[in-house]
C-alpha cells in the first residue's frame, strides 16, 4: 500500500468518526487543523487505524506523532 | 511484521452490512426525527465494529431524541473507577438494537464514591433508573502484598465488598434504582505462574476470590452482574484490556471490546423489562441434523456419536433441551414432509430432542414466515420474542427482510460452532431464575392435555367445569417476587397499562400501607398453572374511598379461563373490605393488547367521559351498588402468603 492510498483510507476513516465528510487530510494535517479531532477522538482515530490494519502503534509514538504523515510512516514501517 | 495485531471481540452472530456508510447516510434521509430513529434502529441490527458503532451514535444523538414511540427509554449511570467515556455510543447502540432509547450518565472516572454521596451533583439531577457499576481490581490490588497472609486478604476483601454493598445500598436508597455490577477483570501477569492458584497474595488468585465473593454479595442484595471477567476468558484479555489505553487514558475496558460491552449491558436492561427473546425455532434438515431427510430417509441422516459432524448436530440438540429446561420454549420450522419429519423425532435412536419438548412443530412446504407468525400465534407470544435458526441463509435473508422483529443468528458454515454462535448471542438473557421457569415446559405440555380435553369436551362450559379449577390468591410475596416482576415486564397482551417496573419498584409497592396487590394462582386437575395473573390498586387520587387499578396482568396461558371475571370478583371483595365504594382503571391500548380492549366492560365497568388523557388512555368506572358478583368454574383454594 502507497503513503497516498492510506492517506485516503485514513480520510476516509476520520470523515466517518467525526461524521464529517468535507474533512481532507494532507501528510502535513495537525490535530488542531481539523474541528472536533480532540484527544478522545485521537485515540478513537488510532484503535480504528490500528482494526483496519491489524497493526499496534507502541505507546510512546502515538504521543509524539507530529502530523498525519508521520503516523502513515509509522504505519508503513509496521506493516513491512 | 513486526507487531501483534489488535484483537477485537466478534459479534459474528449479526448480519454483515453490505454497505454501511451508504446505509446510514441512506437512514438520515427520512422526513422525520423518528423516522430517522427507525431506521437507524434497522442498521444497529447489523454487526458493527469500532468505528461504525461511534457513527451510529453520532447519528442518534444528532436526533436528540430524548422519546420515541415505539422505543422504551432507560437512565442508565455509569459510576467508574476507570475511563468509560468510550462505552455509552457502545450501549446506547446496543440498545437501539432492542428498541431501547437510553440515556446515559458516565461520571468523570474515580468521582463515582463522591457522585453517589454528594446530592448537589449532575448524578442527582439525572436520578438514573438503572446504576451500572463498572469498577477496577486495581485498588484492592494496591492494597494487599503478593506475601499477605490468608487472614490479610480475607479483611482487604471484606472491606471492599462491604464498601460496595454500601454504595449500591445508597444507589438504591436514593435513586431507587437497579444495580448492576461489572465483575472484575484479570488483567495481571502471572507471578508465580500456574502456582498463583495457591498463593492467596497473588493478584490473579485476589481477582477469583473477588468475583466469588462480590456474587456472592450480589445474590443477597439483589445485584445483577455484567459478566465482563467472563466475557474476556472467552475473547482473550487481549480483546479487552490494551495496556496502552491503560497508560494513555487510563480505560480499563480496551476500545475495541466496546461494543460487546454495550450489547452484555443492553441485554441486561432489555431482560430486566421482559424484552429478552422467548422461543427458539429450529429448522430440521442441516440444522438439527446433517443431510436432507426427504432424501436421505431417517438411516441417512447425520446425527449422533460415531461421526463429529453427527455428534456437531447432537451438539445442537442438547443446547436446545438445556435451554427448554431453563424455560426457553421450543419449535420446529422446517420445509419438510410432516410424516416424514415426525418419524424422526420418534424412531431416530441418537434423536435428543423428542416431540414432547417441541411446543409447535411445524414442518410443511408453506414459507417460513408464514409458518413463523403460527408459531407465534399458537404459542400466544408475541412475534418479536422468537429465534429462529437456519443453515439456509436464503432463509435467514427471507425472514429478516419480512420479519425484522425475529431474531435470525448468522450461523457458521460449519454445525460444529452452532452452538458457539447461539450462546455468543444470549438472546435469553435472564434477570431471574423462578419456579415458572423450571416448570414452563411441563406447563406447556399440560395445555396440550387441556387443549384436548376442549376438543373432546360437547361444550366450552363442560370444558371448564370438567377441569376443577381453583385460585389461591393474596397480597404479592416476598417469595414470589422475582416471579411477579417477570409477570408485570413480560406481558404484552393481556396487560392494561403495559407500565413496567423494575424489582425495585415492585418491591417498595409491596410495601406500601395504602397499596392493594393481587397476585393469583390457578390450579386445575392438570396441574398447577403457576402464579398467571397480577394486579395493583392504589387509592385514586383525591377520592379516597375509590381504588384505582394502576395495572393488571394476566399470563396468555390461561386465556378463556374465566380467571379474569374471579379475579375482578376478588379485587371488589378486598377493595370493599378497605373501605372502598368503586374502582377505575384505564385501559392504554398499545399494538399488542387489542386482545383486552374489551375487557372492561365485559366486567361491568362503564366508560368515563372525559377528554381522553394524556397518554391515551381509556378510562373506566366501576360502582360497587352496581356489580354483580360473576358465577365462574373457579372456586377459591385459599390465600398465598
Amino acid at each position: 500500500m502507497t503513503a497516498e492510498e492510506i492517506l485516503s483510507a485514513f480520510t476516509r476513516i476520520l470523515r466517518d468518526l467525526l461524521l464529517n465528510d468535507s474533512i481532507v487530510l494532507t501528510m502535513e494535517t495537525r490535530r488542531e487543523d481539523i474541528p472536533n479531532w480532540d484527544s478522545f477522538n485521537y485515540i478513537n482515530f488510532i484503535v480504528a487505524v490500528e482494526i483496519e490494519f491489524g497493526v499496534k502503534f507502541k505507546v510512546a509514538d502515538i504521543e509524539s506523532f507530529a502530523n498525519v504523515g508521520a503516523i502513515i510512516t509509522e504505519l508503513m514501517k509496521l506493516r513491512k | 511484521m513486526q507487531s501483534t495485531a489488535l484483537r477485537a471481540p466478534m459479534m459474528s452472530w449479526l448480519p454483515i452490512p453490505v454497505d454501511f456508510r451508504a446505509d446510514l447516510r441512506a437512514a438520515l434521509q427520512a422526513d422525520d426525527a423518528s423516522r430517522c430513529l427507525e431506521n437507524l434502529a434497522r442498521l444497529s441490527g447489523y454487526q458493527l465494529g469500532f468505528l461504525e458503532t461511534l457513527q451510529l451514535d453520532r447519528a442518534i444523538s444528532e436526533l436528540g431524541l430524548k422519546e420515541a414511540s415505539g422505543f422504551v427509554p432507560i437512565r442508565l449511570a455509569i459510576l467508574a473507577s476507570s475511563t468509560v467515556d468510550h462505552l455509552p455510543p457502545a450501549i446506547r447502540v446496543a440498545g437501539l438494537r432492542r428498541k431501547l432509547l437510553i440515556d446515559v450518565h458516565s461520571g468523570a472516572y474515580g468521582q463515582y464514591r463522591q457522585d453517589l454521596l454528594n446530592p448537589t451533583t449532575s448524578l442527582h439531577q439525572f436520578s438514573p433508573q438503572t446504576v451500572l457499576f463498572s469498577l477496577t481490581a486495581r485498588e484492592i490490588l494496591s492494597d494487599v502484598p503478593v506475601t499477605a497472609a490468608v487472614s490479610d486478604v480475607d479483611e482487604a476483601i471484606n472491606r471492599s465488598i462491604d464498601e460496595l454493598r454500601l454504595l449500591w445500598g445508597k444507589a438504591h436508597e436514593t435513586f431507587n434504582a437497579a444495580i448492576i455490577q461489572q465483575t472484575f477483570v484479570d488483567v495481571a501477569e502471572p507471578l508465580f505462574g500456574s502456582y498463583d492458584r495457591f498463593v492467596p497474595g497473588a493478584p490473579s488468585r485476589l481477582v477469583a476470590e473477588l468475583n466469588d465473593r462480590l456474587t456472592e454479595a450480589a445474590a443477597r442484595d439483589g445485584v445483577l452482574l455484567l459478566d465482563i471477567g467472563r466475557a474476556s476468558a472467552r475473547d482473550g484479555i487481549d480483546a479487552w484490556f490494551d495496556t496502552g489505553r491503560w497508560l494513555q487514558g487510563k480505560l480499563e475496558i480496551a476500545p475495541q471490546a466496546a461494543p460487546l460491552y454495550g450489547e452484555m449491558t443492553a441485554r441486561i436492561l432489555a431482560a430486566q423489562r421482559g424484552l429478552s427473546k422467548k422461543c427458539l425455532v429450529l429448522d430440521l434438515d442441516n440444522t438439527l441434523w446433517g443431510g436432507v431427510i426427504g432424501d436421505d430417509g431417517i438411516e441417512g441422516i447425520v446425527l449422533g456419536e460415531g461421526s463429529a459432524a453427527g455428534e456437531a448436530h447432537l451438539a445442537l440438540q442438547r443446547y436446545a433441551k438445556q435451554l427448554k429446561e431453563r424455560g426457553v420454549i421450543l419449535a420446529i420450522c422446517s420445509k419438510n414432509d410432516p410424516a416424514i419429519a415426525e418419524a424422526a423425532f420418534q424412531k431416530h435412536p441418537e434423536m435428543l430432542l423428542r416431540q414432547p419438548d417441541i411446543a409447535a412443530f411445524l414442518a410443511n412446504w408453506d414459507d417460513k414466515t408464514k409458518n413463523l407468525k403460527a408459531i407465534a400465534a399458537r404459542l400466544n407470544i408475541g412475534i418479536d420474542s422468537l429465534v429462529f435458526v437456519d443453515d439456509n441463509p436464503v432463509e435467514r435473508a427471507r425472514v429478516r427482510q419480512s420479519l425484522p422483529m425475529i431474531a435470525v443468528p448468522e450461523l457458521p458454515d460449519d454445525p460444529a460452532q452452532y452452538v458457539r454462535c447461539l450462546g455468543d448471542a444470549s438472546y435469553f438473557e435472564a434477570v431471574a431464575f423462578t419456579s415458572e421457569d423450571r416448570h414452563r415446559a411441563r406447563q406447556y405440555a399440560a395445555n396440550a392435555e387441556r387443549e384436548a380435553l376442549l376438543e373432546s369436551a360437547q361444550s366450552m362450559d363442560e370444558f371448564l367445569r370438567g377441569l376443577k379449577m381453583s385460585v389461591v390468591f393474596g397480597p404479592f410475596t416476598a417469595v414470589d417476587h422475582a416471579r411477579i416482576v417477570q409477570l408485570f415486564n413480560k406481558t404484552n397482551q393481556f396487560n392494561t397499562t403495559t407500565r413496567r417496573y423494575t424489582s425495585e419498584e415492585i418491591a417498595s409497592i409491596a410495601n406500601l400501607p395504602n397499596a392493594l396487590t393481587l397476585q393469583f394462582r390457578l390450579l386445575d386437575r392438570i396441574g398447577d398453572n403457576g402464579l398467571v395473573s397480577a394486579m395493583i390498586l392504589r387509592p385514586a387520587p383525591a377520592q379516597e374511598d375509590v381504588f384505582e387499578i394502576e395495572n393488571w396482568v394476566m399470563s396468555c396461558r390461561v386465556f378463556g379461563r374465566q380467571l379474569e371475571f374471579e379475579a375482578m370478583n376478588i379485587a371488589v371483595e378486598v377493595a370493599r373490605q378497605r373501605g372502598a365504594r368503586a374502582l377505575i382503571a384505564d385501559y392504554i391500548a398499545t399494538p399488542k393488547n387489542n386482545v383486552i380492549s374489551a375487557l372492561y366492560l365485559s366486567l361491568g365497568f362503564a366508560p368515563i367521559n372525559e377528554p381522553a388523557p394524556a397518554n391515551g388512555a381509556m378510562r373506566w368506572f366501576l360502582d360497587f351498588s352496581d356489580y354483580v358478583t360473576r358465577d365462574t368454574h373457579i372456586v377459591h383454594a385459599g390465600a398465598a402468603g
